[in-house]
């Protein structure tokens, strides 16, 4: 018997431990599939099939000189990627992934697949959402150069128009599942209606649904959202002036973001580790898929899709995307207090 | 008892240095860190809802535009006229007199809370109540509602005064 707290420790390290392996994942099949679009191979020399290609990256990358401009604001030059890093890890902790679990016998008393269960969990992955645009704004501005400010600027007014319609969303859940805690809304989706047809909230809320996952392409700086980096005007944008593991550590937030966003939309809307076939002790099985699968659905959008022009977004953020996300909420509190749950 | 001195030492100390930094973006960021502290204190104090709420609206969104106007008009540092030793004359007598009532106010305020059995802040919601978010919800809607509703409309009143006064310029 394994007491409580090592277990606890234990999901703690795994957590951090997939985090990383699951961005070195994001990066090699992000290449890999961008090679397949573009007919071309991706990365085949590192390892079979280029599979060692991010652990190439990362050794690379560790090796390379720290470079610094020499107007920069040192102190922030090196706290904004510390900070990028830290919110990235930081949002998971609350993402459950996974049923009540003995760990196969190991443990007297069955524990929570997660870091930590807080009664609040969508509202504290806002939070930290809202905190990690400090990372970026401030690696703009203490680089000391216009490509990055003028990235950052692009990137702070893009996460806050988009935030707001990524909380109206998540907010008209909250409606439905009457409950802050991401462990009760998934428990909220389990079971099916007339047999067949799962009980996620993708089909009660399929709007919300849809603004949750542009808005999250947009907080998460992606394609056809990647103005804050957008190559042929701004060099790199923010980490214009970054190299080395710094700049190691703004590639690895952002690729974290990406899992914790689909994480939290496969807790949401998709009904977290619920599905068939398998035993709820197996169900993260489930949940790596689905967030696998809105995974693929971020890297196909990116190779598919041409980037939009700066007003373009903008206009699309706050006159389609936040009436829209408005009108489903007000929708969805109507149909809540008329129709019962 | 010892995580709240931690923190309140963090946001007391992190406040101190907001004032008396010379540049603005260290300062801004110091407050953006006293903020994170009090959401600590809440957490401490059983109101997670209060922290989180804390940290998404004063750090999350308004100190995100405080940056943006000190990035945005580039004031590296203070003028260097005001950083110079301290004021003499009328400014001192009334910083004086602002921080003479400041600090009358804070100890009749402690000196208030005392009595009512170490419960601070004791209003009509005490802490209980502020632990749901439902029974939040029907509290600032129920028994507040007419606050609610005007203060919402003082702030878009204060929105729609901004747009006029900046189209007027142009």
């Amino acid at each position: 018997m394994i007491p409580l707290y090592v277990a606890q420790f234990g999901i703690v390290l795994a957590v951090f431990v997939a985090l990383l392996l699951a961005a070195a994942v994001m990066v090699y099949s992000e290449r890999k599939v961008a090679g397949l679009i573009q007919q071309r191979y991706g990365p085949y020399l590192v390892g079979p099939k280029g599979i060692l290609q991010p652990f190439a990256d990362v050794f690379k990358l560790i090796f390379k000189e720290s470079l610094r401009p020499a107007a920069a604001d040192t102190i922030l030059f090196y706290a904004a990627p510390i900070l990028s890093a830290t919110a990235a890890f930081a949002a998971f902790a609350v993402v459950p992934f996974g049923a009540e679990t003995t760990l196969f016998g190991l443990l007297k008393e069955p524990i929570r697949l997660q870091v930590a269960d807080v009664n609040v969990a969508v509202l504290v992955v806002f939070a930290i959402t809202s905190i990690s645009i400090y990372g970026i704004v401030l690696a703009g501005w203490s680089s000391n150069s216009k490509y990055s400010l003028l990235g950052a600027l692009r990137s702070a007014s893009q996460m806050i128009s988009y935030e707001l319609s990524y909380g109206v969303s998540l907010a008209s859940v909250l409606v439905v599942a009457g409950s802050l805690s991401l462990t009760e809304i998934v428990d909220a989706q389990q079971g099916t209606w007339l047999g067949f047809v799962p009980r996620w909230f993708v089909f009660l809320q399929p709007l919300g649904f849809v603004i949750f996952m542009i808005a999250g392409v947009a907080e998460t700086n992606r394609s056809p959202f990647d103005f804050p980096e957008a190559e042929q005007e701004l060099v790199a944008g923010y980490h214009t002036e970054y190299s080395s593991t710094p700049f190691m550590m703004f590639f690895l937030a952002e690729y974290i973001n990406m899992v914790t966003t689909a994480a939290v939309a496969t807790d949401l809307f998709l009904g977290g580790w619920h599905g068939p076939f398998l035993p709820e002790s197996l169900g993260w099985i489930w949940f790596l898929i689905k967030t696998g699968a809105i995974l693929f659905f971020y890297i196909w959008m990116r190779w598919t899709l041409p980037r939009l022009r700066y007003d373009q977004l903008m206009q699309f953020g706050w006159k389609v995307m936040l009436p829209l996300a408005a009108l489903n909420l007000i929708l969805t509190a109507a149909g809540v207090i008329y129709l019962g749950n | 008892m010892l995580l709240f001195l931690l923190f309140a030492a963090v946001a007391v100390g992190a406040s101190l240095m907001v004032v008396l930094g010379r540049n603005p973006m260290h300062s801004v960021l110091l407050l953006i860190v006293s903020f994170a502290a009090l959401a600590a204190i809440y957490v401490g104090l059983d109101a997670p809802f209060a922290a989180v709420v804390q940290i998404i609206i004063y750090a999350g969104a308004i100190m995100v535009l405080f940056l943006f106007v000190v990035m945005l008009l580039n004031a590296h540092t203070e003028d260097e006229g005001a950083a110079g030793p301290t004021p003499a004359g009328k400014p001192l007598v009334a910083g004086v007199a602002v921080a003479a009532a400041l600090v009358l106010e804070l100890a009749w305020a402690l000196a208030r809370t005392r009595g009512t059995s170490g419960r601070t802040g004791g209003g009509g919601a005490d802490a209980s109540v502020l632990q749901s978010v439902r029974e939040l919800g029907g509290v600032l809607y129920r028994d507040y509602s007419l606050a609610f509703e005007v203060t919402s409309i003082l702030i878009l009143v204060a929105m729609v005064g901004a747009v006029v006064l900046a189209r007027r310029e142009s």
